[in-house]
């Protein structure tokens, strides 16, 4: 598989100062640090982790919408992080977002035609003619119909909404796609319309997609391979089904054994694993593992040396008890 | 005897633009120690029918139009103010969702905490600081001592949930009412917080009303569910009963749109078009202009509860005459 995009090593660090007179750098958060990833052709990456652990910042960091401390995005051969300003501009033509909340990435003050337009516009793809034919097959694409191209996203509904932003998103028609949370502001009923929609794009348009969520059944359902994320780091990797059916590392086991079940009878019987306490602060990470604070496996060698990412049993772990446990 | 009987209670909001009916013709009633489930999207109702057994329902806009709400001998819609404080916050509480905000931040976690237990008179004030060390304990915030003096921006979201708990916990309630007390939070802390109430419940004998719009944290949690759908309850059971027999077609509808309960990669089950619009009349089923199995009669004949099993009741007409 020919990878459309490749992370490596990538590290984003936000500088802390001290100190009002006397600004003073005091030390650095470290929200994604040594991230390396690649991306296949019609691939759904799915990339889940707690509230805290980077991902956001991941998806943002391969945008190039957060300066990088350190690391490289490739997009089809260009490296993004060596790019000017000018040709960062052109370059993201094949890289878009959809965000998380739909009720504020659409501007309030603009049709649902002058947002679609305007990337068509901006990236002089088509004429001013051409406009109106492009934004509705835009729509038609994301199943609204062209009749609503004139009217503005208060009268849209959540599920509605978030197509509009999908529908942006594919105006320029990128390889890659990376949705942060795109369901996680929706009802279930709403949220399986988003789930079908960007699954077909996957299928029919040969789009990669990488999809950030916090829920992992919805991960599950739509992903190929699941990366897992605690505090800035990938802590397992592999194929979808796999790691949430079988997880490995402690972490995944965890997150995986948290997940509420919607089957009553499997809910009462299978143990939670209830992990203590909150994740720590990416500020001041622990030493060594950085799970070793709340996992149940851990011993003195977790606090020594960090864990590298290690090809185990066909995907890949950050343990180093992974034979052991 | 049930603990709380709510009868025909109608919460209707009277706005510019019309008469919502949020709430229109819910009945039910919960058990002492039983944990009871309410399902729905939003907009269905579910939070608006327990502010107004709370008196928490800004009047205007919103007015209780009907109903009652039996609680211990007392009607919380229709008894005195002073009778209704004397209930609120000591033998019934209430948990929120969002534990960012229903704190206050200008006040130690200490003064909060002991606050429900001086206005109900129970207890002097170095007895409430006691109690209140013991609860935040009991609630597994480690340190409790210190964390006491501390103010709510210094708690991360799991550990403030923690604090509500404690705070509606503290003064032993009969009933407690938990508003979607998990949404807002990461699932591994999720987790936690749906083992405390658990754990708490089964010390203290107190009843649940668990509000959510995720089947799935009902199924390991509540005794019984209801299903609500555009201000009414569409269909109720025991939790078991309700996933393996669905018979209501939104319960199914939803049951089919959740990722968990599909194979992988198949195309999920959407519920096409949006929940009606409440400030319209609905003579018929409120689900008709959604439902599959609708025919011209669920438009606009008037949809009632009815037994298809033991304690299992539910709406649709057409189940109802074996048709579906």
């Amino acid at each position: 598989m020919n990878p459309i995009l490749e992370l490596t090593g990538i590290k984003v660090h936000y500088p802390v100062f001290e100190g009002v007179l006397r600004r003073r750098h005091t030390g650095a958060v470290k929200a994604v640090d040594g991230v390396s990833l690649s991306l296949g052709t019609a691939e759904v990456l799915g990339l889940v982790g707690e509230s805290g652990c980077g991902k956001s910042t991941l998806a943002r960091a391969i945008l190039q919408l957060v300066p990088l401390t350190a690391g490289k995005v490739v997009l089809g051969g260009r490296d993004l992080t060596a790019l000017t300003a000018a040709e960062l501009a052109e370059g993201r033509r094949d890289l878009q977002m959809v965000f998380q909340d739909p009720f504020a990435s659409l501007n309030p003050r603009m049709t649902v035609f002058d947002t679609l337009a305007e990337p068509l516009l901006v990236h002089r793809v088509c004429t001013r003619a051409e406009v109106a034919a492009r934004v509705s097959r835009l729509m038609g694409v994301v199943g609204l119909s062209p009749r609503f191209m004139q009217k503005y996203p208060h009268e849209f509904s959540g599920g509605q909404r978030q197509r509009i932003a999908v529908a942006r998103a594919l105006a320029l028609e990128p390889k890659v796609i990376i949705a942060d949370e795109p369901v996680s502001a929706l009802d279930v009923s709403v949220q399986a319309q988003v789930l079908n929609l960007l699954a077909g794009l996957v299928r029919d348009m040969g789009l990669s997609l990488i999809f950030i969520a916090h829920d992992l059944s919805v991960v599950k359902h739509i992903s190929d391979r699941v990366a897992v994320m605690y505090l800035g780091k990938i802590v397992e990797l592999g194929p979808a089904a796999d790691v949430i059916e079988r997880p490995i590392h402690p972490y995944t086991r965890a997150l995986v054994s948290a997940i509420p079940d919607p089957d009553p009878a499997k809910a009462r019987a299978s143990q939670r694993i209830v992990l203590p306490g909150d994740p720590p602060s990416p500020l001041n990470p622990p030493s060594g593992c950085a799970f070793h604070t709340r996992c149940p496996y851990a011993q003195e060698k977790c606090k020594a040396a960090v864990p590298p990412l290690a090809a185990y049993r066909g995907r890949e772990v950050a343990c180093v008890r992974v034979s052991e446990i | 005897m049930p603990l709380l009987t709510v009868t025909g209670l109608r919460t209707h909001f009277h706005t510019r633009s019309g008469i919502y009916r949020a709430v229109d013709g819910v009945s039910f009633s919960v058990e002492p120690g039983e944990t009871l489930g309410i399902v729905g999207e939003s907009g269905s109702g579910k939070s608006a029918t327990c502010y107004s057994i709370m008196g928490l329902i800004p009047q205007p806009p919103g007015r209780i139009e009907g109903g009652t709400a039996m609680f211990d001998g007392v009607d919380l819609l229709h008894c005195t103010p002073a009778a209704a404080r004397g209930i609120r916050g000591n033998r019934v509480s209430m948990i929120f969702q969002d534990p960012m905000t229903s704190l206050n931040p200008y006040m130690r976690i200490s003064d909060q905490l002991i606050e429900p237990l001086l206005i109900h008179g129970k207890t002097s004030r170095s007895e409430a600081r006691k109690r209140a060390l013991e609860m935040l304990a009991s609630v597994g915030i480690s340190d409790a001592a210190r964390r006491m003096r501390q103010y709510p921006h210094e708690f991360s979201g799991g550990m403030r949930q923690r604090v509500m708990i404690a705070m509606a916990l503290i003064t032993r309630p009969a009933l407690l009412i938990a508003d979607e007390p998990t949404t807002a939070l990461d699932v591994t802390v999720q987790a936690q917080i749906l083992e405390l109430i658990q754990r708490t419940q089964r010390e203290l004998g107190m009843a649940v009303i668990f509000i959510t719009h995720d089947l799935a944290v009902v199924s390991g949690l509540c005794d019984r569910v209801l299903v609500m759908y555009a201000g009414r309850i569409v269909e109720t059971a025991g939790t078991r009963e309700l996933f393996e027999n669905p018979r209501h077609p939104y319960t199914r509808a939803l049951r089919r749109s959740i990722p968990a309960t599909q194979p992988k990669g198949a195309e999920l089950y959407t519920i096409p078009g949006l929940p009606p619009d409440l400030s319209k009349p609905l003579p018929g089923c409120p689900f008709a202009p959604r439902c599959e199995f609708a025919v011209a009669r669920c438009h606009d004949t008037p949809t009632s509860l009815s037994e298809v099993g033991p304690g299992h009741l539910q709406a649709c007409l057409r189940v109802q005459s074996g048709e579906i």
